[in-house]
């Protein structure tokens, strides 16, 4: 189990390194903050912890933060990033006005 | 029944993930281009929803109410910061969740260790994988708070340090974490040693961020993004879960990737940034040279240097923090279009390490509607500085000083540095003459090319923008 898990630890590095070498620096906010909102997948080990048994009240009180913690490492995470890739998607150009105002004052 | 059963199968919750994980790398390798990007993160957060509903199949899980109390917390407290988070704090936001990642990678460990005894029946891996993941996550839990206060401006960005001894203190409060870790691994169920690992983690976490300077602060967000990953990661071997060991590396590889590139553009090593201290110890006068000669500065108005911009054929604009600061992406864009139309030919040149995080300036004016073909990357925005006309320096300073290329014994010499001194003129937009984050003076602001225009960075490029209107 650990050799295996070990083996997949280490391929997961090469394709993230192969991965993210071919973002160009005008994303990497956004790469920042979409890799951020994966690592919130701790999420997980929380869910695993609380659900398959956690005995006392302090044991429960640290995971239920921990899941809040995820949660909002995850769900923020995404939705920052899609905020922020949405300025890049290149504009349709409906809002015409701006673009006449600057074409005003030319004489 | 069957079905039931097939749905619950261990094997079926690991394929689960094994789609979870291919959407992750099919996601981000979307974000590679402007046009995919938007997809490939919608297509991750599906992947995050495959591995949440594969856990949720795991055979014979409880507490249901708790898990849902937890996961209604977090989304509660997270969409609406996601949501009201000004593009220009966008860093400090970053800082932050990715503080609670590491914050409940570290909860989650603690809760393991009290709930096996010390992993008591567990083979001797699984602590070892545990305790690591508790000192790194709980390192990024407080270092990127502090990060968050820094640019939040809670607390001040400049270096906070406790003098010499810093690194040794850093260096004993590791080798004490790490040995109470030891003792865990060693088969010790002590409560108090968990605890006492936690807490040195976290003061080391506090005192690696605070000496750190405002300017270094892309740097530190991607090293601490690096480490929730890998934390996470070490947490996935412990508990033997394939979707946390991928997406943990993942991230893991992506932050080592980009603190290495933000270090290179500053040409400083991570361990001299991590030491700290940099900015603030070089304090430099403003007025007087090395050689004892008195430099003069040249300022001039919004008008001047509106007509000037107007007649260029080619202007280039460097952003840096001060542009984010002043909230000024809006004006800025008002001010190309003027241009444009005028038939000036209008681009901005971006360094790596401008702003607070790698590739801030780009999120800023993107937010304003910036064309992508117009922001430029340092090396292709260098090759063209000869042939512009005017370069506008909005709120940058140490991306621009020249004393990186000539000047030796400057602290930072060797830093790959937008060479806007190679075009025909040179305006700066600057609150004051006070020196940048480095601390460092800037030759550029004395260069008789250079013209500087005084003043908050918003005001003046709209001071620019009306005198264009009115030519």
């Amino acid at each position: 189990m650990l050799v295996t898990n070990l083996a997949i630890l280490v391929l997961a590095g090469f394709v993230g390194y192969a991965v993210i070498s071919k973002v160009p620096n005008t994303l990497h906010t956004p790469l920042m903050s979409g890799t951020n909102a994966i690592h919130g997948i701790v999420v997980l080990a929380g869910i695993v912890a609380l659900g398959l048994g956690a005995d006392g009240f302090l044991n429960k009180l640290l995971l239920v933060i921990a899941i809040a913690f995820g949660t909002i490492n995850v769900v923020g995470g995404f939705l920052v990033t899609d905020r922020m890739l949405e300025m890049f998607k290149a504009k349709p150009a409906p809002p015409r006005p701006a673009a006449d105002d600057a074409e005003g004052p030319r004489a | 029944m069957i079905v039931a059963t097939f749905l619950h199968d261990p094997d079926f919750i690991q394929v689960l993930y094994i789609i979870a994980f291919s959407l992750f790398i099919y996601g981000l390798s979307g974000l590679t281009g402007p046009k995919t990007a938007v997809r490939g993160n919608r297509i991750a957060a599906v992947g995050m929803g495959v591995a949440l509903l594969g856990t949720f199949l795991i055979d014979g899980l409880g507490n249901w109410g708790l898990i849902i109390l937890g996961l209604a917390i977090g989304t509660a407290v997270g969409i609406p910061a996601a949501r009201q988070v000004k593009m220009t704090a966008m860093p400090q936001m970053v800082a932050l969740f990715n503080g609670v990642g590491g914050g409940a990678v570290a909860l989650v460990a603690w809760a393991e260790f009290r709930e096996t005894g010390g992993w008591d029946l567990a083979p001797t891996y699984v602590p070892i994988f545990e305790v690591f993941a508790a000192i790194v996550g709980s390192v990024s839990f407080w270092g990127s708070n502090i990060a968050f206060g820094k640019l939040q401006e809670i607390l001040p960005g400049r270096p906070i340090t406790i003098g010499r001894a810093q690194s040794a203190v850093n260096l004993v409060l590791l080798a004490a974490a790490v040995a109470c870790g030891i003792a865990i691994v060693a088969g010790s169920d002590g409560q108090l040693l968990m605890i006492g690992l936690l807490v040195f983690a976290a003061i080391l976490g506090n005192f690696v961020v605070l000496p750190i300077g405002g300017a270094d602060m892309p740097v530190v967000i991607s090293l601490l993004n690096a480490f929730t990953g890998l934390s996470a990661a070490a947490t996935g071997i412990a508990l033997n879960n394939t979707a946390l060991i991928v997406a943990g590396m993942i991230v893991g590889a992506s932050g080592t990737i980009l603190t290495n590139l933000m270090a290179d553009a500053m040409n400083r090593s991570i361990p001299s940034i991590i030491a700290g201290g940099f900015g603030g110890v070089v304090t430099v006068g403003g007025g007087a040279a090395d050689d004892g000669t008195e430099k003069s500065v040249r300022s001039t108005s919004a008008a001047d240097a509106a007509i000037q911009m107007a007649y260029a054929n080619r202007v280039v604009i460097v952003p840096g923090y001060g542009m984010a600061v002043a909230q000024a992406q809006h004006a800025v864009r008002e001010l190309t279009k003027l241009l444009e139309a005028k038939g000036v030919e209008v681009a901005f040149a971006i360094h790596p390490v401008a702003g607070r995080m790698p590739g801030h300036m780009n999120v800023l004016l993107a937010e304003a509607d910036v064309p992508y073909e117009q922001l430029k990357e340092m090396d292709d925005a260098n090759g063209e500085f000869g042939r512009t006309d005017v370069s506008l320096v909005i709120g940058a300073n140490d991306v621009t000083n020249p004393d990186a290329r000539n000047k030796a014994d400057s602290p930072i010499y060797g830093m790959p540095i937008l060479n806007v001194d190679e075009s025909a003129s040179v305006i700066v937009l600057k609150r004051s003459m006070n020196s940048g984050f480095a601390g460092i003076d800037n030759p550029l602001f004395y260069n008789p090319k250079t013209a500087m225009l005084f003043g908050d960075a918003k005001g003046s490029v709209s001071e620019i923008t009306e005198e264009l209107k009115a030519l």
